[in-house]
């Protein structure tokens, strides 16, 4: 059995130590929000955060999430109300959404870490994460407007 | 006529030579630190008798050529964007080195880089410490010529602080080692992993003497 902490949720999860966390997330506990996109750790859609860090579920182990505190997109507000995630509806950013969940939470740490990204952060934050209906730009407007809602 | 020491003439002659035989003196010992310095910063604890230059480059050049395989050489990259696969292209999605070496914001090494390889093709392999050298030490082997890199290997300014001894060690490094355990799609060094730690410590304690470039 192994322990963990989602969305500050204690759950006790029974299962391979060596499943990877996206599907502990979202087949065992029932948070669909983070995406299965290439289960390589290419594409980028199945980005939680582990301990504050963006990391791609599809390949992390669970055993590895055990003790630690893991964010999915359901959890990074209380009341859906990020900078980035109003930021993403007042700019309109998804098309079909599936990139989303995994990009907004990689801008999220890339905000945390870096309050006034320039287009070269953000290039180097969020080149990992890849979109297939290209919103790029609003991404990056949206990172923008974000980090200047933060300042306020 | 022979000259009265005693005499003002004779006085001042005395002087000078005693003058002349002092700085001489301190020359001599204070060229005698200076060597014993230069000494220290290139070669520690290795006695006279051990020293073999031919055996030395000779087995350098067979440590060059597995540093210089893709292995060891896609972390050791000559800018900011670690390398990838058998052909040494850039990292895809070019995830940047950052300060420490463990890349930056949502690109850091170990966002994908799990603690052990993860299966299948394509896919990251693994250590418990991914990372690149800091970026105040690159310690770049992309491009280097065998006098370069030997020389850089060397020196404590230039390979990550290391002495003589933990040169050798290194050669067990968890990191070192994993470039032998590279996961699926991916050649191995040239030499196997005890044959490259054998020219290893061969290079160091015959003097880890630098080859000269052609």
């Amino acid at each position: 059995m192994i322990t963990l902490n989602i969305n500050k949720k204690t759950h006790k999860i029974d299962a391979d130590p060596d499943m990877p966390l996206l599907w502990v997330l979202r087949d065992i506990v029932g948070l669909v929000g983070t995406k299965y996109g290439c289960g390589v750790a290419q594409c980028g859609a199945c980005v939680v955060h582990l301990d504050g860090e963006a990391v791609r579920s599809c390949v992390t182990k669970v055993s590895r999430a055990a003790g630690k505190s893991v964010v999915t997109i359901e959890g990074l507000s209380q009341t859906n109300d990020h900078p980035l995630q109003k930021a993403w509806l007042d700019l309109d950013v998804s098309q079909c959404g599936y990139c989303q969940a995994g990009q907004i939470m990689s801008a999220a740490v890339l905000l945390k870490e870096n309050k006034n990204p320039t287009d070269q952060d953000i290039d180097d934050a969020m080149a990992g994460n890849i979109c297939r209906c290209g919103t790029y730009l609003r991404i990056r407007d949206a990172i923008h407007l974000a980090a200047k809602a933060s300042k306020k | 006529m022979k000259q009265d020491l005693n005499s003002p003439k004779g006085f001042s002659r005395k002087i000078r030579t005693i003058a002349v035989l002092t700085v001489l003196f301190s020359l001599v010992i204070f060229m005698g630190f200076g060597i014993e310095h230069e000494t220290k910063t290139t070669v520690v604890n290795i006695k006279a008798a051990e020293k073999d230059s031919v055996a030395s480059t000779k087995a350098f050049m067979q440590v060059y050529k597995v540093l210089m395989s893709p292995r060891c050489m896609n972390c050791h990259p000559s800018g900011d964007i670690p390398l990838q696969g058998d052909d040494s292209h850039l990292h895809a999605m070019f995830p940047k080195r950052g300060v420490e070496g463990k890349g930056v914001t949502a690109m850091k090494c170990m966002n994908c880089h799990q603690p052990k390889n993860v299966p299948g093709l394509n896919t990251p392999p693994g250590d418990p410490n991914w990372h690149l050298p800091p970026a105040n030490m690159k310690m770049v082997f992309q491009g280097r010529t065998p006098a370069q890199l030997a020389k850089q290997l060397v020196n404590p300014k230039t390979n990550g602080n290391k002495t003589m001894e933990q040169l050798i060690a290194h050669a067990d490094d968890g990191l070192v080692k994993a470039g032998w355990n590279p996961g699926e799609g991916r050649t191995l060094p040239p030499l196997s992993h005890a044959e490259f730690k054998k020219e290893w410590i061969q290079w160091i304690k015959t003097g880890a003497f630098a080859p000269k470039d052609k």
